[in-house]
C-alpha cells in the first residue's frame, strides 16, 4: 500500500502507519489503544505499551443503552493515563472496525488529538512486529472531560426519521442480506435482534468492509470515491447518516467518509437497526433497492 | 443442563467457578491455542469451503462439519478463517470435545446461550450472535438427523 500521504485523503494526518507506531512506542505524548471485537485478542498479545479500551466494559453505560458520560470518560482517561494533549492512536481487529468505534466515542468528548493505525492489528501481526502479554500501567491523570456532545456526529431515531422524510442521504453498512431483509434460512439461527428486516428508506447499501484492502489498510481516496461517489452517487456536501446494527460497523464508514473523503457532515446512528427494526410505525424498505 | 453431553456439563461447571474476566480470558485463550485438535482435515474439506458449512452471523468466518460415524454419533470439525478469531476457535474446541461421539439427543438439547456461560455477558451483541451461530449450527446437525 502506498504511503498514507500519497493516497489523496482529505485529512491524511488522522492515519499513522505501523512504522510510525513502532517508532513512538516509548513516546510519553503518545498512547497506543487497542480496541477489538474479540475480547481475547488483547490479553493474548498486544503492541508493547498499548492499553485496552473495551467497548462493552469501558465505553458503554452499564445500565442505560448509551455511552459513558463525562465522569466515566474522565475516569477512563485517567486509567489509561492520558490528558487532552496526549496523542491517542487506536488500532484493533477486523480492519480497525472497533478501533474506529472507540475513536468515534472519543470524538463525542472532543478528544481530537486522535489517530488510527492503518492496517490495524492484522498488519502489525503480519509484519512480524513485537507483541507482548505485559499489561502496562501508567500514572493516573486528571482529565477535564467536557460533557458528551451528541449534537455533531451522532444521530438519534427521531432525527433520522426527519432526515428520511426530507429525502436525506443515508448509508447502510450491513451485509447485503441484512440490507434486503432476507431471512436466514436455517431454523434456529439468530436474526438481527430486531422484529423487522430490511433497511431505512433511501439508504444506499455499502458494506463497511469495502473501504478496506485485504491487508487491513484503508483503500486510497480514488478507490473510495469510486465506491461512495461514483457507484452510489453520494454527495459529500450533503449531510449523511450511517448506520448498521448497533452503530459499530457504521463508525468505520463514518470515519472513512468524514476523514478520508472529507464529507462535510456525517453522523453515526448508533441506535441503528436494533432500534429502527424494533420501532413501531417507522418506514422500512425490503429488497435490494433504496426505496 | 442435566441432559447435556457430560463433557460440556463438566466444562460449564469449570467455568462457573471463574470469577474474574482475566481468568476467563486466559482459560479461553488456552482453548483457542488447541484449535488444531478440531480443525477440519483435508480428507473432510478443503478451501474454498462449501458455503453451506459457513456459520451465519459469525464475523470470524467460522465453518462447521459433522461427519456421521458408524455408531450413529457425529464427529465435528471446524475452521475459522480469520486468524484473529480466537473466541470462535475457543468455542469450536469446546464443542468439538463435548459433542464428538455422544448421543444426538444430548447435542440437540444444548441451548445457544451456553456462549454466555463461557464468555461472560460482557461481550458485544455481534460477538454473542456469532458464537451462538457456531453452537446453533452444530446442534442443528444433530437435530436434523433426529427428524
Amino acid at each position: 500500500m502506498t504511503d498514507i500521504a500519497a493516497r489523496g485523503y482529505a485529512k491524511p494526518d488522522v492515519l499513522v502507519s505501523t512504522e510510525w507506531v513502532a517508532a513512538h512506542l516509548n513516546d510519553p505524548n503518545v498512547r497506543i489503544i487497542e480496541s477489538n471485537e474479540d475480547p481475547l485478542l488483547y490479553p493474548s498479545g498486544h503492541i508493547p505499551g498499548a492499553v485496552e479500551v473495551d467497548w462493552t466494559t469501558d465505553l458503554n453505560d452499564q445500565v442505560v443503552r448509551d455511552y459513558l458520560g463525562r465522569d466515566g470518560f474522565a475516569a477512563l482517561a485517567s486509567r489509561i493515563g492520558i490528558t487532552p494533549e496526549t496523542t491517542v492512536v487506536f488500532y484493533g481487529d477486523k480492519n480497525n472496525w472497533w478501533a474506529t468505534y472507540a475513536f468515534w466515542v472519543f470524538q463525542l468528548f472532543g478528544h481530537t488529538n486522535a489517530r488510527v493505525m492503518d492496517g490495524g492489528r492484522k498488519k502489525w501481526v503480519d509484519e512480524g512486529r513485537e507483541l507482548t502479554r505485559v499489561v502496562p500501567t501508567y500514572p493516573a491523570t486528571t482529565y477535564p472531560a467536557p460533557e458528551r456532545n451528541d449534537a455533531e456526529i451522532r444521530a438519534f431515531r427521531d432525527y433520522v426519521l426527519k432526515h428520511v422524510e426530507a429525502g436525506g442521504q443515508l448509508i447502510d453498512v450491513r451485509s447485503p442480506a441484512e440490507y434486503t431483509g432476507e431471512k436466514l434460512h436455517m431454523e434456529g439461527y439468530p436474526q438481527e435482534g430486531a422484529l423487522r428486516g430490511g433497511h431505512i428508506p433511501g439508504a444506499q447499501s455499502v458494506p463497511w468492509a469495502r473501504a478496506a484492502n485485504d491487508d487491513g489498510t484503508f483503500k486510497d481516496a480514488e478507490a473510495l470515491k469510486a465506491i461512495y461517489l461514483q457507484e452510489k452517487g453520494l454527495d459529500p456536501h450533503k449531510e449523511t447518516i450511517a448506520y448498521c446494527r448497533i452503530g459499530e460497523r457504521s463508525s468505520h464508514t463514518w470515519f472513512v467518509l468524514s476523514y478520508l473523503l472529507g464529507f462535510d457532515k456525517v453522523r453515526n446512528y448508533d441506535g441503528s437497526w436494533t432500534e429502527w427494526g424494533n420501532s413501531v410505525g417507522v418506514p422500512i424498505v425490503k429488497g435490494p433497492n433504496p426505496r | 443442563m442435566a441432559n447435556y453431553p457430560p463433557k460440556l456439563a463438566e466444562a460449564l461447571e469449570d467455568f462457573s467457578y471463574i470469577t474474574t474476566r482475566p481468568e476467563r480470558q486466559e482459560y479461553l485463550i488456552q482453548l483457542a491455542d488447541e484449535f488444531k485438535d478440531v480443525k477440519v482435515p483435508p480428507s473432510v474439506a478443503t478451501q474454498p469451503y462449501d458455503e453451506s458449512h459457513r456459520v451465519p452471523a459469525c464475523e470470524s468466518d467460522a465453518f462447521v462439519w459433522a461427519v456421521d460415524q458408524p455408531d450413529g454419533t457425529l464427529k465435528f470439525y471446524f475452521d475459522v478463517l480469520n486468524p484473529q478469531g480466537l473466541s470462535a476457535m475457543a468455542m469450536a474446541v469446546i464443542l468439538g470435545r463435548s459433542f464428538d461421539g455422544v448421543p444426538l439427543e444430548e447435542i440437540a438439547a444444548v441451548q445457544p446461550d451456553i456462549v454466555f456461560d463461557f464468555f461472560g455477558k460482557d461481550i458485544s451483541m455481534g460477538k454473542g450472535q456469532g458464537l451462538m451461530g457456531i453452537v446453533n449450527m452444530a446442534v442443528y446437525e444433530a437435530k436434523r438427523r433426529l427428524k
